[in-house]
């Protein structure tokens, strides 16, 4: 009697058992659920890279200006001393300094070589300041200097800040449109995959309906499979593409915009709702896949 | 329960059955009878709505089965237990696991006492656990019944399920219907054995239907 009861699993009502395992679109979906899923590690890490690049740049530019004076040689100390005087008095101003000879040296070096005679030649004086976290009335400083000293210019960086943040803004977009991308590849392969695991069991679909099975229970019979492979794949694929981000030469290493690519702090705890999204993915195309199919099977 | 009015039925534009009417009551036992190639499997497909008719009224426990979606139908499919002709079980399974599905598909709980009990009745204990391929053609016929009336159906329709069977398994599985249809069970059996019809009338009031030119007689007054 045991030997008997060994032969009956111990859940015969276990609706998943009545779709037979196929090795091929078993692969399939593993495979494209884990490629898919490591792709969107890097694509995630891309966007959340170029997020934290435009805010560095955004802040660091914004805090910083410089003021070029252009005068004759006589007026030059003149109304150097006047900016400075402005600068004291000019709220939002943290720190201010005229640079030396030297730094000016130092900073033309790269185009006019070393040994340059800077006192021969007419150069602007530069003063370099930074602003506080309330910054600065960048237009009111620019009516006060040019009513104390006429051939100050003040560069709050401006041009130069709008156009990176908006590159780094467009990688961003770039990286979460290569995201949606990913997801509807993936959508795409499991619904193909889903396809064919159902027109190769079209005979158990039949059994099915003869003993009185509903759509629900036949989608879902197929549902629960391609959905636990996609959220399985997409569990190895992402465990795989986080550690090939932390493989990635660190930031402080190389110092290039692309060695800064990777996950910061919390941000490591972004790709772990890719295999959800991954198994939801896999959840709508099959459920999809499976109630189109039935409706042509009576 | 199942009911045929005028009921058609054509295949790629030539009819196949047409003018059936028959009212199939609770409790009733009919046997289905004609050549091969009548139309007795259409017959019975039509009686638990794998086709649909062409023509005429067909109304199972009293719903139109044109005005029910597919979820309706397998609704009432629980409440008819099938023997298919060419049985149709799910190869992956085990024989107990197949005997089962229809309890499985209707999210009941399976007794295994009651499922051994069963398969014991129809000679199957030992293969239990072998799969449907295993089986010979006789042990697949008795699986089939065993599934049909697992979950207790009203109605039960067989398709020649005595047709690779031997005589005496044969008489078993009539008296297993024969005492189905005593609880109150209505069964309708497509077959071509005169003999089993006979032993069947001595047991219990069977009207005997057969099909012939496209249309459905009864033909008990010739046996």
């Amino acid at each position: 009697m045991r030997a008997l009861f060994a032969l009956f699993p111990a859940d015969l009502s276990g609706a998943d058992r009545v779709v037979p395992p196929t090795g091929f679109t078993a692969r399939l979906t593993l495979l494209t659920a884990a490629a898919m899923a490591f792709l969107a590690v890097f694509a995630l890490a891309l966007s959340l890279a170029t997020g934290r690049l435009a805010e560095r740049w955004s802040e660091a530019l914004a805090r910083s200006a410089t003021i070029r004076i252009s005068a004759p040689a006589e007026q030059m100390q003149a109304q150097t001393r006047a900016v400075l005087e402005v600068l004291a008095t000019t709220p939002g101003v943290a720190t201010y300094r005229a640079l030396e000879p030297a730094e000016m040296e130092a900073l033309l070096e790269p185009w006019f070589g070393p040994d340059l005679p800077i006192d021969s030649l007419p150069l602007p004086q530069l003063i370099e300041l930074t602003e506080t976290s309330a910054g600065l009335d960048a237009d009111g400083l620019r009516l006060r200097l040019s009513a104390e000293a006429p051939g100050a210019v003040l560069d709050d960086h401006t041009r130069w800040r709008r156009p990176l943040v908006a590159a780094a803004g467009r990688l961003r977009l770039l990286g979460l449109l290569s995201l949606v991308l990913i997801g509807g590849a993936m959508a795409g392969m499991i619904t193909l995959a889903a396809q064919a695991a159902l027109a190769a069991n079209v005979q158990v679909i039949r059994v099915l309906r003869l003993v009185g099975a509903r759509d629900a229970f036949i989608a879902g019979a197929f549902v629960r499979r391609f959905t636990a492979r996609g959220l399985a794949g997409a569990g190895i694929g992402t465990a795989l593409g986080m550690v090939a981000v932390a493989a990635l030469p660190a930031t402080d290493e190389a110092g290039g915009f692309l060695t800064g690519l990777g996950f910061a702090g919390a941000g490591w705890l972004w790709p772990l709702i890719i295999p959800p999204l991954a198994a939801a993915v896999a959840w709508l195309a099959t459920r999809a896949a499976s109630l189109r199919m039935l409706k042509g099977i009576r | 329960m199942i009911e045929l009015q005028n009921v058609a039925m054509s295949y790629g534009g030539s009819e196949l059955l047409s003018e059936m009417t028959l009212k199939l009551v609770p409790g009733s036992f009919h046997f289905l009878t004609g050549p091969s190639g009548a139309g007795k499997t259409t017959f019975l497909k039509l009686c638990y709505a794998e086709l649909l008719p062409s023509a005429g009224h067909l109304a199972l426990f009293g719903q139109d089965v044109r005005a029910l979606g597919r979820d309706d139908i397998a609704g009432l499919r629980q409440k008819i237990g099938v023997v298919h002709q060419d049985c149709q079980f799910l190869d992956h399974l085990s024989v107990a696991e197949n005997v089962a599905l229809p309890l499985s598909v209707a999210r009941r709980p399976v007794d295994t006492a009651e499922l051994r009990e069963l398969l014991g009745w129809v000679g199957l204990k030992a293969q239990a656990g072998a799969l449907p391929p295993q089986l010979s053609g006789g042990e697949r016929q008795r699986a089939a019944l065993a599934r049909a009336v697992m979950m207790s159906p009203d109605v039960i329709l067989a398709d020649e399920p005595t047709g690779n069977l031997d005589w005496e398994m044969s008489l078993r599985l009539l008296s297993l219907l024969v005492e189905l249809n005593k609880m109150g069970k209505t069964v309708v059996i497509a077959t071509h054995d005169l003999n089993l019809i006979r032993t069947a009338k001595s047991q219990v009031a069977a009207r005997v239907l057969r099909i012939a030119n496209r249309r459905l007689q009864l033909a008990g007054a010739d046996l």
